[in-house]
């Protein structure tokens, strides 16, 4: 057991330090100007789509419910970020994260006030109350004055300047890091097992002690809190919100992004995530169609491979690093690592 | 009296909601399945009526057999190539609604790069003026709703209570297991029960068109969301449950378009499916099942 804990310490540690190291390289492929401002809003986008596979992942992968409004949290995350950066007067490097945060915790008070009703009970009402929450809340803001109703809110400011091109990127690599850092943690804990377990068999984990009604609103107003900095994020970048924009096909296509991955894999959702979203940037005159091949891909994976791509296995690169030692180690030696 | 004719509007529109959540309704009892595609069914029913009504210049008849034809088909094919395979497998319920919503995507998206996402009009259908009772003119579009949606479901009791295949639905909605030792075909039961599912939403098709004499790719959504609130609120399983609640639906959406607000009233729906989830889950009409292990 110890050995264990401290393998997963060490696992921990290069994985910290080869983020560290990925971020470097990108950050200074960024301020040197090799990649261009095109490139990095893509970068920045690829990070944005991370955070939200990831969060997407809890509740569908991880907690197996799913969820079809994830562009509403975005939406509300988006409006309230950018409408307090615009108005509390202070610089954006101050008001930015002060922004993203609240616009996370009203996401999250939003999903409470719909998670509610829909957890309660066992069934798949979350995702067809997520998908009306969709659905009105765009409604809603086309109609509000406050969010400029259907042609949206402009002049938000970014920080992604001409003197600071990597503003944005920063912010959104920091975050889509920490949460999924949060989350791999989060799967390993005493919550995660109760979440987990929830997953496998609802009246079973309740007979056993398990606060079901309450894990599955933690885990689900957790992930809406992260679409909600999220969609900070995206509207701080893009300079304005288009509420049409963050419709039912933004939705479905984070769901692509958790499917194809492997639900309850958080590294497959970070590849699919990012291979999605660089995918339709080089094939433009594919775009027609992207929606069509999206369905099939989810019919023909739900039938062939329901689990996803990758299913619920992890990418591990130390892990793969020790696998491949211990494979030359056994291929030299013929003794295995069996005393390791 | 301009609160009874908006009443009276509220049950015409409540009787499209009404047709479309007995097939949500129906699927659900069987196979425990939100199936999201039903609510395109729909736009695929109004496709084809426009398609054979117009580009052919068929009569209206042969229109509506063929939109409802091929509603039926289209239900049962999506059936045996989507769904069977999962739930032949008793595959985890979160890959059939995906696989549901993946159908309902295919559709939309199929629709819209063949005829453009551009709303079509429609030409009136039916239209024998207004039937008046006393001062009130009730226009010939809600009493051909009412009528249409209040026959369907008489012939669909019917169907369900008096006939060999009713008992069968009835039956394997009961316990798919037990049907199944009893010798009934529980594949062919489950594909009928889309079949008429669909072809109901058919139905619904033509009266939406000729309330609302416009279609377009995406029309199955909104629809389709306020279908599926209108089978929660009456009980999801019950048929006469379904009519109620989309009866009840279209009513509440009504008359908030003539009361409240003429521009957010698709809130009020989503409203009431909060309400109900807190209230009564089962709905209306439903019953309390208890869950066995």
């Amino acid at each position: 057991m110890g050995a264990l804990k401290k393998k997963t310490g060490v696992y921990y540690g290069v994985n910290a330090i080869l983020t560290v190291i990925l971020f470097a390289v990108l950050l200074f492929l960024i301020d040197s100007g090799t990649l261009s401002r095109y490139n990095t809003t893509i970068i920045t986008n690829v990070c944005i789509n991370v955070i939200l596979a990831v969060s997407l992942n809890l509740v569908t992968g991880i907690l197996g419910q799913l969820v079809l409004g994830h562009a509403g949290f975005m939406l509300v995350g988006a409006y309230a970020a950018a409408l307090f950066t615009k108005n509390i007067g202070l610089p954006l490097s101050v008001s930015l994260p002060i922004g993203l945060i609240l616009g996370g915790l009203l996401a999250a008070v939003f999903g409470v006030v719909i998670g509610i009703p829909a957890l309660r009970l066992r069934g798949d009402y979350l995702a067809i109350i997520t998908l009306g929450f969709g659905e009105i809340i765009r409604v809603v803001a086309n109609n509000l004055k406050i969010t400029n109703g259907a042609q949206g809110l402009g002049g938000i400011s970014s920080l992604q300047t001409r003197n600071n091109p990597a503003g944005m990127f920063i912010y959104a690599f920091a975050i889509a890091a920490l949460l999924i850092f949060l989350s791999f943690t989060f799967g390993r804990s005493r919550h995660g097992r109760a979440v987990l377990s929830i997953r496998e068999d609802e009246i079973a984990a309740e007979s056993m002690g398990v606060n079901t009604t309450y894990y599955k609103l933690f885990t689900f107003v957790l992930a809406a809190f992260f679409a909600g900095i999220a969609g900070g994020l995206a509207a701080h970048q893009t300079g304005m919100i288009d509420p049409s924009k963050y419709d039912f096909n933004r939705s479905v296509e984070i769901l692509i992004m958790v499917v194809l991955g492997g639900m309850g894999s958080i590294t497959g959702s970070v590849i699919s995530a990012s291979v999605l979203t660089l995918l339709p940037e080089m094939l433009r005159d594919f775009d027609q169609y992207r929606m069509l091949v999206y369905s099939v891909i989810l019919i023909l994976v739900m039938l062939f491979k329901p689990s996803g791509l990758l299913g619920r296995y992890e990418i591990s690169i130390p892990g793969l690093f020790q696998k491949l030692t211990g494979f030359i180690r056994k291929k030299s030696s013929g003794k295995g690592e069996a005393q390791s | 009296m301009n609160f009874i004719t908006q009443t009276l509007n509220g049950l015409g529109l409540g009787s499209i909601y009404a047709l479309v959540a007995l097939g949500y309704s129906m699927v659900y009892g069987i196979v425990q399945l939100i199936n999201f595609a039903h609510g395109d069914i729909i736009m695929v029913g109004g496709y084809i009526l426009y398609l054979i009504l117009v580009n052919l210049g068929m009569p209206l008849w042969m229109a509506i057999a063929a939109a409802i034809l091929v509603c039926a088909v289209a239900g049962v094919l999506i059936q045996r190539v989507a769904y069977h395979r999962l739930l032949v497998h008793n595959a985890a319920r979160i890959s059939l609604l995906i696989t549901a919503l993946g159908v309902s995507i295919f559709l939309q998206n199929l629709f819209m790069i063949l005829f453009s996402s551009n709303p079509r009009s429609v030409p009136t259908l039916i239209d024998f003026g207004s039937l008046s009772l006393g001062s009130l003119a009730i226009p010939s579009k809600t009493v051909i709703n009412i009528v249409v949606s209040v026959i369907m479901m008489v012939g669909l009791q019917l169907l369900v209570n008096k006939t060999k295949i009713g008992k069968a639905m009835q039956a394997a909605s009961e316990d798919t297991g037990a049907a199944k030792l009893m010798g009934i075909n529980t594949n062919y039961v489950v594909a009928f029960t889309f079949a008429i599912g669909s072809a109901l939403a058919a139905v619904g098709a033509v009266l939406y068109c000729n309330t609302y004499p416009q279609i377009s790719p995406d029309m199955g959504n909104l629809l389709g969301l306020k279908a599926f609130v209108a089978a929660v609120l009456g009980g999801i399983g019950s048929i006469p449950g379904a009519m109620l609640g989309g009866y009840i639906l279209g009513v509440a959406e009504t008359l908030t378009k003539g009361y409240v607000t003429s521009t957010a009233y698709d809130a009020v729906v989503f409203g009431i499916l909060i309400l109900v989830l807190l209230i009564k889950p089962t709905g209306l009409l439903g019953e309390n099942r208890k869950e066995k292990v």
